[in-house]
């Protein structure tokens, strides 16, 4: 009996640390891993999901639909999940051709207020017989109160469960508390978190999501994933052993799975200064790579690039909006001293 | 003397057929018949009923009753009404401008293919997406015939997506992607839209990222020059903010769109780009039928 589902994002999440460039090796050597260790959801793809792989967020180096069939192949108990944002994957290009390839587990996302765009997605899935969650990206831009009304949006559409995702990884451990907690009052359905390490608080948080009620992490094992990384798989789980929790997982077989597989895949994740910086503005994490590039092309600090983002309210996927800053702040004049200020992040 | 105009219905009284309202009452040419909805109490209704418009809470059926009552029929409904709506249309034999993204009838971008769709009797709007990039991408793909992707990322803000666009944002997705290879001949396109939530909201913004080698900047800039002109001529509130520029190995070209703020306010850009599209398929149908 598991206290907390684990769901495992390292193929989706982790691909954001190595510019989307999973092999077919890379991917069927831990799907065969993650199948070991009794994971209960192994999520495959692109980092930003079905029909991701683009100019605008980097190109895959597989297929989505390859990506799929390759874990497909190595799993028995563990379910093949996907990600899906709306307004990146279509049902008739992405979708279908993913259920076909073997998932059996969808997690639909979209920004935190707009909750009402998953509907067609969540449904399709739910009425397939897809275990269907929806899960509200930036969550730390709006208030517990907000959230909830998403929230119940997506429960009425059919999904089984509700994820926050702190996708600049922006939370201190009292915000996760009460954001899950008001959700886990207000749902019938699970509720679940999704960490990001910008601030170093990866695991606290996710500690205190369970405390509040969460029945969900996901993570990625050794933290692989979009800017500082995720909250990491292997860690979490001894954590959450050493606290009384039960879970279904073999623990040495996930570490194994990290020292073995995963460290030959990517680095470990430091909280570099762009990705510390991003978490203290709140700007999603999967903007670094795409940060440093501009920065480096448009000849301007990654910071300042990251104190605009943060003005303007970029949402996940907004990345074009990166060269758009870049080429502004090169064209005024030099930065005033005081736009460098620790204020501007706060 | 009253000049004679031709009468147009509109059903749907979301933003785009408030804002095609807006629009259609200012054009020399044309004046609302009917505008239709649902809901005797929705804001678009009582909108249109102050402005001394006759509106009906019988959606399709007002035309149905009535089919006098006009010539042109704009639907801003969903895409999944206008499959339903389409045939009934049809028989009526209105000249149909569809605003969803259902791809029933001929895909109209007006300074592309305005001719041809004013002999088809159901012509199709696309996306505010695609009828903001597709003219852009047609001036790549002039210079780079070459090309073989494109991707197009359009950012509006969450408050001028209603709840139509929001449920048929598959569709919308699906047919952007569609509208921009049938126009351009590029063999792949893909299209991503993204909602923003952001106060005060965000200015319609569009990015073209085309796969190309060595692009021919000068001449490109000159091509586009000429396009964006043409797109001005009906939205004044079109331009290009950066690029063309080589960037990370792929052609990038960045728009805004400023809308003229009839219904909802200037940054509700992407009203504008499909509905002064629209409006100028029906006003120049309604010029050849008034000679």
């Amino acid at each position: 009996m598991n206290n907390v589902i684990i769901i495992d994002s390292t193929l989706r999440d982790g691909s954001h640390a190595i510019a989307h460039q999973f092999t077919a090796k890379n991917i069927s050597d831990y799907a065969k891993g993650a199948e070991g260790a009794g994971i209960p959801i192994l999520v495959v793809g692109h980092g930003n999901g079905l029909g991701a792989s683009s100019l605008q967020l980097g190109m895959s180096l597989l297929s989505d639909t390859k990506m799929l069939k390759v874990a497909k192949k190595e799993l028995k108990k563990t379910k093949l999940g996907a990600f899906l944002i709306p307004g990146f994957g279509t049902i008739k290009n992405d979708l279908d051709p993913a259920i076909a390839a073997g998932c059996e587990a969808m997690m639909v996302a979209s920004h935190c207020t707009e909750a009402n765009i998953m509907r067609q997605h969540i449904e399709y899935c739910a009425k397939r017989g897809l275990l269907t969650y929806g899960i509200l990206m930036m969550s730390h831009m709006i208030s517990a109160r907000e959230l909830l009304t998403q929230a119940k949006l997506i429960q009425e559409y059919g999904a089984r469960g509700v994820l926050l995702m702190d996708s600049a990884g922006a939370y201190l451990p009292e915000d996760v508390s009460q954001k899950i907690a008001t959700l886990v009052s207000g749902l019938s359905v699970d509720v679940g978190f999704h960490a990001h390490n910008n601030l170093g608080m990866a695991i606290a948080n996710s500690v205190a999501a369970v405390k509040a009620g969460a029945k969900i992490l996901d993570c990625t094992s050794r933290g692989l994933g979009a800017g500082a990384g995720n909250c990491q798989l292997e860690v979490i789980v001894a954590v959450l052993l050493k606290m009384g929790y039960k879970l279904d997982l073999d623990f040495f077989k996930l570490m194994d799975n990290s020292e073995k597989i995963i460290s030959k895949i990517g680095q470990g994740q430091v909280i570099g200064s762009t990705s510390l910086t991003s978490g203290l503005a709140g700007v999603f994490s999967g903007f670094a790579p795409h940060i440093k590039k501009a920065s480096r092309k448009f000849g301007v600090d990654a910071r300042d690039i990251l104190i605009e983002l943060k003005k303007r309210k970029v949402v996940a996927g907004q990345e074009d909006i990166i060269i758009d800053v870049a080429m502004n702040l090169r064209n005024k004049k030099k930065a005033k001293k005081e736009d460098y200020s620790i204020e501007a992040l706060l | 003397m009253q000049k004679i105009k031709i009468k147009v219905g509109i059903i749907g009284t979301g933003n785009i057929g408030c804002d095609l309202l807006v629009k259609v009452q200012r054009s020399k040419v044309l004046e609302c018949g009917i505008f239709a909805g649902q809901n005797p109490n929705s804001e678009g209704i009582k909108m249109a009923r102050s402005m001394g418009v006759n509106t009906s809470y019988k959606s399709i059926n007002s035309i149905v009753d009535n089919p006098e009552i006009c010539d042109i029929v704009f639907d801003a409904t969903s895409a999944q009404a206008h499959l339903i709506h389409a045939p009934i249309l049809k028989k009526l034999n209105k000249f149909t401008i569809d605003m969803t993204p259902s791809r029933v009838g001929k895909m109209c971008v007006p300074i592309l293919n305005l001719e041809e769709c004013l002999n088809s009797q159901n012509v199709n709007m696309v996306t505010c997406g695609g009828q903001d990039t597709v003219p852009v991408i047609w001036a790549i793909m002039k210079i780079h015939p070459q090309t073989k992707y494109v991707e197009i990322v359009s950012s509006i803000a969450s408050k001028s997506a209603g709840i139509a666009t929001r449920e048929n944002i598959d569709e919308y997705t699906q047919t952007t992607s569609e509208g921009i290879k049938a126009f351009t001949k590029v063999p792949n396109a893909k299209a991503i839209i993204i909602l923003n939530p952001s106060e005060p909201p965000i200015v319609m913004h569009n990015t073209i990222y085309a796969k190309v080698d060595k692009p021919n900047i000068a001449k490109l800039s000159g091509e586009l020059k000429r396009i964006v002109a043409k797109i001005r001529q009906y939205v004044p509130g079109f331009r290009i903010i950066a690029g063309p520029v080589f960037e990370n190995n792929r052609l990038t070209v960045i728009n805004e769109v400023r809308g003229l703020g009839d219904f909802l306010p200037v940054w509700a850009g992407n009203l504008d780009i499909i509905n002064c599209a629209a409006v100028r398929v029906a006003e120049e149908y309604a010029r050849r039928k008034l000679l």
